[in-house]
């Protein structure tokens, strides 16, 4: 699934990285507890996330995330929109709350985290 | 860095300096892509001191991160000056925590931190004189057959 179609599907807001919609989503998490998602996150994931300070940022940029997904129309602090920049790590907000948010996406087949893996 | 397969280098971390927090961890990520570390190395070694670089900013005053490279391993060594550590063993259990409210609406504090530095490094050493400070040693293995 592409970016793009994320995008579409949450009906989501492009806040950096327009110019990577064409990147590839094989899988998703999400969670605001950063160190579940350093505990659980794998290279690739698009992390869904309500946590909107710089360290959501810091921790995909960690565990090499492709995307990040802000729900209940959350945005990140300035501090963390200059750090995606820099990292070049795509941010959208959608409206969706998380639970919806990721209903939404696996219903449309993207895969959980541990469900790509088990597949691997 | 003169000799690329075989260096130190010093980080200052600072308590409670939350904007900075990961920093450091983001520049030994950098350092270890340009040396052409094994990505997998990488990646577990960036986890590992993130999560010893949260742990400084939200418990301790102040520490040292230290970066030792040689060919067989890379070693991240931690030391602060903080609260230390009253019990280790109930400290490494997953999910026991200390963390104020503060620290858990970071994103922080779930009592993860110190089970999965061990979980991610080859070996894991921490010793704590409680009161005083805490250090972490954590190891890599460059060489592929000791590798996780």
């Amino acid at each position: 699934m592409t970016l793009k179609e994320i995008k579409d599907i949450l009906q989501a807001e492009v806040i950096f990285g327009e110019d990577s919609l064409d990147l590839n989503i094989d899988f998703a998490g999400g969670s605001d507890l950063m160190s579940d998602v350093l505990a659980f996150g794998k290279p690739g994931i698009l992390l869904l996330t309500g946590l909107t300070n710089a360290q959501s940022v810091r921790t995909a940029d960690i565990i090499e995330a492709k995307a990040i997904v802000y729900v209940r129309g959350k945005k990140p602090v300035p501090e963390g929109i200059r750090l995606a920049e820099e990292k070049g790590i795509p941010l959208l907000s959608t409206e969706f709350m998380m639970y919806s948010a990721c209903g939404l996406l696996f219903s449309r087949g993207l895969k959980g985290v541990s469900d790509h893996y088990e597949k691997k | 860095m003169e000799n690329e397969n075989e260096f130190s280098l010093q980080f200052e971390i600072k308590g409670s300096n939350f904007g900075n927090a990961g920093r450091v961890s983001t520049e030994i990520k950098e350092i270890l892509q340009e040396i052409g570390i094994n990505p997998s190395i990488i990646r577990r070694a960036a986890i590992a001191t993130y999560e010893a670089e949260m742990n400084i900013v939200m418990y301790a005053n102040r520490g040292t991160l230290s970066l030792n490279v040689t060919p067989e391993e890379l070693l991240i060594r931690l030391d602060d000056e903080g609260p230390g550590i009253k019990d280790i063993d109930m400290a490494m259990q997953e999910g026991f925590s200390t963390a104020t409210d503060e620290m858990r609406e970071m994103g922080f504090g779930a009592g993860m931190g110190l089970p999965n530095i061990k979980k991610n490094a080859d070996k894991f050493t921490i010793s704590s004189i409680f009161g005083k400070g805490t250090s972490l040693e954590i190891v890599f293995n460059l060489d592929q057959a000791e590798q996780k």
